[in-house]
């Protein structure tokens, strides 16, 4: 007899991905397929894949999946749970398609407090077109477009997003996580089950931001790449939770506020 | 026959979609379609479906592109200015192949245009207004009891096909009250949809996509999307032959200047004039057959149609219909052209007037109003060059049925 | 015959309800009808008009640009609508506001102090329905019996019970409409 204590998650198809070596995307898709399957909602699950490195995204979650066009995940998930409200209903976006070109998607997503879940993965940069600036790109940050660095007088600041939508009364639990390391990747683990908790229960809007590494361009190995993250990323984009609905009624409680917050 | 009641066309077309089963819609205000967006926040909910007003046109058609691939009939609506934002997800639509209906109430343009109808955005409808290699069935109703009928078969040819459905109408035919009898819509109820995403439960997943990096395979999905559109252009052509048996001038038109075209064939019937009328329903597929008949052989020969002498294509754009006129036509009759712009809607004085000379004194025609122009036939030898060009630009016959031909 | 029927006014004086009944009614007698409300930032200038056609046949275009039937109701709608009406149509004006004298004389002009009776009769609210009854007895675009039997359609439930005042605003412009067209029958 033996007892199996791990293997692909249920909501993974098992195909290998296309991703680059040192990439973390594939620990992100395995903490969203196993979350999913620890709910035991994968049969009632869409996921929405976007566009950037992620694009293939619907070919590895063993779920049904729609692919949406650049930064319009939140409209399409909207979409498919106004139309299910029972399904469970994730977008998983990249910087450029969330923070760049999608904003009010999900700025207004979240706004209405729709009871979907987003996976953010924030690595600063645009991947799949070859390492051009980001929202996210942090000041000093050399990319194709801003050679020399980024200077915020030429292009601007980094969209701190989760600190933005986590000041939204729609928005039931917003955090950021990284998952550079073992400790990071458990509490990533935790905050992405936290989110979809926060859908099946009809809290509200959730999001999980995760911090991660783009080696190839970024021009690291994978190793320098999750030690420049931990340096640079995490002072600029802090860790944490930016909203989190239980948290907030433990406090009414403690006050002894009659009123319900309402996501 | 039901009860005459008098409603708006946006109220029509907005109380038609959800006796058609729409239970998903999204939209975004912009003048002159507000009633629609306005009516399905009233009524939506009641119907056991959802509104949505979007944050945008753009977030409108992606949630409705969300909805209809969880296998909901779902609809958005806009005007002219609000479907150009639309146009991406159109073109999204129709390459995952979504059935979907989007109703837009032109109005002026380009740019921010004017609030006043018009008929600009008739190429960006029948031609494919978003990227890629795309048909998108196009209706052009001119009565509000035609714009109930059609917004009924809009959401059917969309399930049938899997296919985008565009409801082209008009400011004045948006905000116009008629009377409209809602029993003559004939509900057809939506198909079963095994594709859509409602969760992988006991089957494999559905994907709902749009992307094949391999050159190979979407090229394969291209020619199967072709060969879904020549059966389209054989099964769904919708039209109306007004006095076609023996006319000798042919007015085409849509939407708000059929009305006229139409007021227009029936004074000069009373004064005993051979007028006549196509008035295609369908902008895409384009009704080609209904010219075909009447302009298939010379004046000299025998039997019905060649007795047509010229067309008369009224519209309030620069003459977008006119295109496909010339291409059904192919130069073997002129072709008179009648277009007011900005937002002016022709005159019914000269519309009656300009087709009154057509039919007496066609060498006087060349109205001072208006944008107007004279496609002349050609002779004869350069017809059967633009009949054989047209053919081959309509790919009729070519590759329909077999979807082999191109190959 | 057809008749293409204007009237304009201010935001408040019924305007677009007055265009409505006359829809009604006249659908309701069988005929062709259509209604098509001016909208746009022109009416949040505070002007309003609306234009319904009336035919035994067909309603071609629902818009004119010389309207047959032409109801003024403010000063504004006077100055802008007296030079489209059609030669031969007619001008239904509120004197209760309108100071200005009609100079067209290829028309029939009809003078009514609107507000004025609309006061007579209970309620300054009416005044527009004297003026459609005015246009609807000199036109005969529609029955006097099947314009007061539209009005619950046209008034919202909450003002059924000024279905009375307004029915007797219909017959009393109506009757003003009627002499007008025995005076205009004589001229010719």
């Amino acid at each position: 007899m033996s007892t199996r204590i791990f293997g692909r998650p249920e909501s993974l198809a098992t195909i290998n991905f296309h991703y680059c070596p040192g990439c973390t995307h594939g620990i992100i898709h395995r903490l969203v397929a196993e979350a999913i399957d620890e709910f035991g909602v994968r049969e009632k699950t869409v996921g929405i894949a976007p566009v950037g490195c992620a694009v293939l995204a619907y070919n590895y979650f063993n779920l049904d999946m729609q692919e949406a066009s650049h930064g319009r995940a939140p409209a399409v998930a909207t979409g498919i749970k106004r139309v299910m409200p029972d399904s469970v209903v994730f977008a998983y976006q990249g910087d450029g398609d969330l923070a760049s070109i999608g904003t009010a998607e999900i700025v207004h997503a979240a706004g209405r407090g729709e009871k979907i879940t987003v996976i953010f993965v924030n690595n600063a940069i645009y991947g799949m077109t070859g390492g051009q600036m980001a929202p996210t790109t942090l000041i000093g940050q050399e990319t194709t477009t801003t050679p020399g660095g980024r200077d915020p007088a030429k292009s601007g600041f980094p969209i701190p997003i989760s600190e933005m939508l986590g000041k939204l009364p729609g928005a039931a639990y917003i955090s950021r996580v990284s998952v550079s390391s073992p400790t990071h990747v458990a509490r990533a683990k935790a905050a992405i089950k936290k989110a979809f908790q926060t859908q099946i229960e009809g809290r509200g809007f959730s999001m999980v931001e995760v911090l991660s590494t783009c080696p190839t361009n970024w021009g690291m190995t994978p190793r320098q790449a999750i030690e420049w993250l931990e340096k640079n990323m995490i002072p600029a984009f802090p860790l944490g939770e930016l909203r989190n609905w239980e948290k907030e009624q433990g406090q009414e409680k403690a006050q002894g506020s009659q009123v319900e917050v309402k996501h | 026959m039901g009860e005459l009641i008098l409603m708006k066309g946006n109220e029509a077309v907005a109380e038609a979609a959800i006796m058609a089963g729409c239970r998903f819609f999204a939209g975004y205000p912009i003048t002159p379609q507000n009633e629609i967006p306005e009516y399905m926040a009233k009524r939506m909910f009641a119907a056991g479906g959802t509104f949505v007003q979007a944050e945008s046109e753009i977030a409108a058609i992606n949630m409705v592109y969300g909805a209809a691939g969880a296998g909901a009939r779902a609809m958005t609506s806009s005007s002219s200015p609000g479907i150009s934002l639309k146009q991406e997800g159109i073109s999204y639509l129709a390459g995952s192949e979504l059935p979907a209906v989007i109703c837009n109430m032109q109005r002026a343009g380009p740019g921010l245009g004017g609030i006043q109808s018009a008929q600009g955005d008739y190429f960006q409808a029948t031609k494919g207004g978003g990227h890629g290699d795309y048909r998108m069935v196009t209706f052009g109703p001119s009565t509000v009891q035609e714009l109930v009928e059609v917004c009924v078969d809009a959401f059917d040819i969309a399930d049938r096909y899997r296919n985008p459905v565009m409801i082209l109408g008009d400011a004045v035919l948006g905000q116009m009250m008629e009377p409209v009898d809602l029993d003559q819509a004939k509900v057809k109820p939506a198909p079963a949809k095994p594709w859509a995403t409602t969760g992988a439960k006991g089957r494999k997943p559905n994907i709902i996509n749009s992307l094949y990096l391999q050159p190979e395979v979407c090229e394969k999905m291209d020619y199967h999307l072709q060969e879904k559109y020549r059966e389209i252009e054989k099964n769904e052509v919708r039209v109306e032959e007004v006095y076609l048996d023996d006319a000798e001038v042919v007015g085409v038109a849509y939407g708000t200047p059929a009305r006229l075209v139409r007021a227009a064939v029936e004074k000069l019937r009373d004064a005993g004039l051979k007028a006549g009328m196509i008035r295609p329903i369908t902008l895409w597929p384009f009704p080609s057959a209904s010219f075909e008949k009447v302009v298939a052989g010379t004046a000299a020969e025998a039997g019905t149609g060649n007795r047509v002498k010229s067309f008369f294509v009224v519209e309030m754009s620069s003459g977008q219909l006119l295109e496909d006129v010339r291409l059904a036509v192919a130069g073997r009759r002129p072709i008179y052209f009648h277009g007011r712009m900005g937002g002016m809607l022709p005159e019914p004085e000269v519309v009656l007037a300009e087709m009154r000379r057509l039919l007496t004194d066609p060498a006087a025609v060349g109205g001072e109003y208006g944008l107007n122009y004279v496609v002349p036939a050609l002779k004869p030898e350069a017809v059967a060059v633009a009949v054989a060009g047209a053919v081959h630009a309509r790919g009729a016959g070519d590759m329909g049925g077999t979807g082999g031909g191109a190959r | 015959m057809d008749h293409e029927i204007m009237m304009a006014g201010f935001g408040g004086q019924g305007i677009m309800s007055i265009g409505q009944l006359l829809t009604y009614a006249a659908m309701r007698e069988g005929k062709k009808v259509s209604y098509v409300p001016a909208y746009g930032p022109e009416m949040r200038g505070g002007t309003a008009n609306c234009t319904v056609i009336v035919s035994d046949r067909y309603v071609g275009s629902p818009l004119t640009s010389a309207p047959t039937g032409m109801i003024v109701m403010s000063p504004e709608s006077m100055a802008k609508f007296q030079p489209v009406v059609r030669r031969g149509g007619c001008l239904v004006v509120n004197t209760s506001l309108i100071d200005e004298k009609a100079s067209r004389r290829d028309i029939e002009v009809i003078e009514v102090p609107a507000n004025k009776l609309a006061t007579e009769l209970g309620s300054d609210r009416v005044a527009s329905m004297v003026a459609l009854g005015v246009l609807a007895g000199y036109t005969g675009a529609v029955g006097i019996d099947h314009l007061a039997a539209s009005l619950k359609k046209v008034l919202p439930s909450h003002r059924h019970n000024l279905i009375p005042v307004n029915e007797k605003a219909l017959e009393a412009g109506a009757a003003i409409g009627r002499e007008a067209r025995e005076r205009a029958a004589v001229k010719v």
